[in-house]
């Protein structure tokens, strides 16, 4: 990999800091490294090409949204909104990331580390050979997978260090397409009315091998091991239907 | 009670006069809701009345003139209070249970404000001007103007702009066409849309459904909106747009999202909105990332960045009891551009109760929005848009004189092409080949004319603007922006008044 473009973001105004990404990737820096990031917005938004950002610090709200080509490291947790709407590529974030992360999310994949909040993965679509994946590490919130539409969510759980459970009320509610894997039980009571809980076939855990074996790539100093992670018993939700409001309409 | 509603009680009677009939079968070969039908051991072509909604394909298709559409005469008794329309929509719920969908706009005897409004002209002590013979500027300039303007001088002692602009939209006629989502429409209406726009110097606007990739090269009249499903949303859909537009909004179904049902996703309407074939295409009702204004200003910076803050940001919102309020977060928020959205504003399927209830008329809107904008000194900050119901050129000068930059026009621009206000969008099967994507009917729609039609009716609208400005002595729209002093009021109260900020007519 290329030398990287070190750029201190300390005390910069967000829209700085973009401003001489988006500068630097026009004239074709492909290898970022921002330090003291201190939740500044938007990191990555709307960029196409394929480049690489390191962020150290808190990376703002709406990282990578919209985007298509980076790959964004993020060294600590990251705020609300992360790869929203995003098209491709990768965000790895090596802590926690807050609430509605991979909104309406159609490619690339978000890897996260630790705990994330409300509404992660909602209305996540997927398109012929486009299919986002979300990897929570942690725990999640309420309205995990909320209008699913399309892609992969998965919630790993590795960390359960405290009482909370591993995912919260409305799981999936209103899904209509795509896969969520749980790693362990999940008490139907916290699921909507438009999901349902089926067999894991070898597919699915040959699919979750190469998904997680990526993911554990990315977090290697923890040493997380796939099949260690695999041997758990694993929760497969999918939509009972693809039209789950067909019927409400009278004609 | 054994009998179904939908049989006994049919809204139209198909009316055939077979001395002119002449058996070509047309009206079969028309008619998408299997209203009419051949009979071959009669070698006659006969009705089902119960499945015509008096869309009058058929009457305007017929060679011979021999088909009449008419209201149904069976009539109940007379009663003041429930409507024959009433009764049929409660019968066909007893019956299946469900949730009355309509298309359109709110075609209920709501007032209507336009009409209570005139409109001042020259006389005597003031020259009118004849736009046959003077310029007449109607070009509009949509989005944030600076507080103040300042100039310095350069080495050579020339004047130069120091405050910097922000990108506006420049439209030569304040009338664009409104957000109306391909899966809603065909891709031949979107076709002639963009076409028309281009040919007028004007914008349209995708509406929800993603920009076909053949029609990107009209990227620079294209207004692209982000709603809350973010269909069809990507950087590239984003960069070779006009202007971008988040959906909050909409006046036919304010605080309601949207379902186009699976059956209407084919393969073009899945390449465009980024989902599999045949699969529910559901916009929530809120944007989940949106919860208070602060949010909102996160995506409108989110697409400013996204795009380099060369274009504006436009928010649309339905007009609703305290939408003044809410239109001054909107500007302090960050959009360049407010579009409020009147309930009489049509779609392409709603629960027919929502359309009905909800929302408030345009008119109340824009003047209570443009009076609180100016109040709080923030009225440069943004450019407001008009649109639900707009009718036609009066309209237009109405809705500018209490305040708007500008107007969308969507139902108008239905009807330019053949829309008769049957209200069946949401069936998927409109017979004039608008609202439907079967590749079949489509087809009844050709671009080319259309956006003939399109291109003719905002000439005309022109012109007549023109002409009502040149008989008011005004020579740009500009001076007529939220000059209510033009306008008087007929038959309204007081407190009707008062919120127009319209003088009484005498006064």
């Amino acid at each position: 990999m290329s030398e990287p473009l070190i750029i201190d973001a300390d005390g910069m105004y967000y829209r700085e800091l973009n401003q001489i990404i988006r500068d630097k990737v026009k004239e074709g820096v492909t290898h970022f490294r921002l330090l003291n990031v201190n939740g500044q917005r938007y990191i990555g938004a709307g960029l196409t090409r394929e480049v690489f950002i390191e962020v150290f610090g808190v990376a703002g709200q709406d990282l990578g949204i919209f985007m298509k080509g980076p790959t964004i490291v993020v060294r600590s947790n990251a705020q609300d909104c992360v790869g929203n709407t995003m098209e491709g590529k990768k965000i790895v974030v090596h802590g926690m990331a807050g609430d509605v992360c991979g909104y309406g999310m159609r490619g690339g994949k978000l890897h996260i580390l630790g705990d994330v909040g409300y509404r992660v993965g909602i209305h996540m679509k997927t398109y012929k050979d486009m299919v986002p994946v979300i990897i929570v590490g942690g725990k999640a919130g309420d309205f995990f997978g909320e209008y699913m539409a399309g892609g992969i969510l998965i919630l790993l759980n590795l960390w359960d260090n405290d009482s909370r459970p591993m995912v919260g009320d409305y799981l999936a509610t209103g899904m209509h397409g795509g896969t969520i894997y749980i790693r362990g039980e999940v008490d139907p009571y916290l699921m909507g009315k438009e999901v349902g809980q089926v067999e894991m076939t070898e597919g699915d855990k040959a699919l979750l091998k190469d998904l997680l074996e990526d993911y554990c790539g990315d977090f290697s100093e923890y040493h997380l091991d796939p099949q260690e992670i695999l041997d758990h018993p694993f929760t497969k939700l999918i939509p009972v239907s693809s039209r789950p409001y067909g019927k409400v309409y009278a004609y | 009670m054994l009998y179904d509603s939908v049989f006994v009680f049919p809204n139209f009677e198909v009316e055939r006069d077979y001395d002119k009939c002449i058996v070509c079968k047309a009206c079969v070969q028309q008619c998408t809701f299997d209203a009419t039908y051949y009979l071959p051991y009669r070698a006659r072509v006969v009705s089902k009345d119960t499945n015509c909604v008096g869309c009058r394909r058929c009457e305007a298709i017929c060679p011979t003139g021999a088909i009449k559409i008419r209201r149904y005469q069976g009539e109940f008794k007379d009663n003041a209070y429930w409507t024959p329309r009433d009764l049929k929509d409660l019968y066909k719920q007893a019956e299946q249970g469900g949730v009355i969908l309509t298309g359109g706009g709110n075609d209920r005897p709501y007032p209507v404000y336009w009409d209570h409004i005139l409109l001042d002209a020259c006389q005597v002590t003031n020259p009118s001007i004849d736009p046959l013979r003077e310029p007449m500027e109607l070009r509009t300039y949509l989005g944030r103007k600076p507080d103040r303007v300042e100039i310095r001088y350069n080495e050579d002692g020339e004047p130069e702009l120091k405050t910097q602009i922000v990108p506006n939209l420049v439209a030569e006629v304040p009338v664009i066409f409104a957000p109306m989502s391909y899966g809603a429409l065909n891709l031949n209406m979107h076709r002639a849309e963009a076409a028309a726009a281009k040919a007028m110097g004007t914008y349209w606007n995708t509406g929800e459904g993603g920009l076909h990739r053949e029609l990107y090269p009209y990227g620079d009249h294209t207004i692209v909106q982000v709603a809350s499903g973010r269909f069809g949303v990507h950087a590239e859909y984003l960069q070779v747009s006009a202007a971008m537009e988040i959906k909050i909004g909409q006046g036919a179904k304010p605080g309601i999202g949207g379902h186009l049902p699976g059956g209407k996703v084919d393969e073009e309407i899945s390449k465009t909105r980024m989902i599999p074939v045949g699969s529910d295409a559901l916009s929530p009702a809120p944007h989940h990332d949106i919860y208070s204004i602060e949010d909102l200003r996160q995506l409108i910076y989110a697409l400013k960045e996204a795009t380099n803050y060369e274009k504006p940001v436009s928010v649309k919102i339905a007009a609703v009891h305290n939408v003044a309020a809410i239109a001054s977060g909107i500007a302090r928020a960050g959009a360049d551009i407010i579009v409020l959205d009147g309930f009489r504003g049509g779609t392409g399927a709603s629960p027919a109760i929502v359309r009905d209830n909800v929302g408030i008329p345009i008119e109340m809107a824009l003047a209570a929005v443009d009076q609180r904008l100016r109040d709080e000194g923030i009225r440069n900050w943004v450019s407001i848009i008009a649109a639900g119901g707009i009718r036609n050129s009066g309209d237009v000068i109405k809705a500018v004189a209490l305040g708007a930059d500008a107007v969308y026009i969507g139902t108008a621009a239905l009807l330019a092409v053949g829309c008769t206000l049957c209200h069946k969008c949401y069936t998927g099967k409109c017979a004039w080949g608008i609202t439907t994507n079967d590749p079949y009917i489509a087809k009844r729609l050709n671009p080319e004319i259309a956006a003939e039609r399109l291109t003719n009716l905002l000439k005309a609208w022109a012109h007549e603007m023109k002409e009502m400005l040149g008989l008011m002595g005004i020579n740009a729209i500009e001076s007529l922006r939220g000059n209510r002093l033009r306008l008087r009021a007929v038959g309204l109260s007081r407190e009707e008044m008062e919120i127009l900020g319209v003088l009484p007519a005498g006064a």
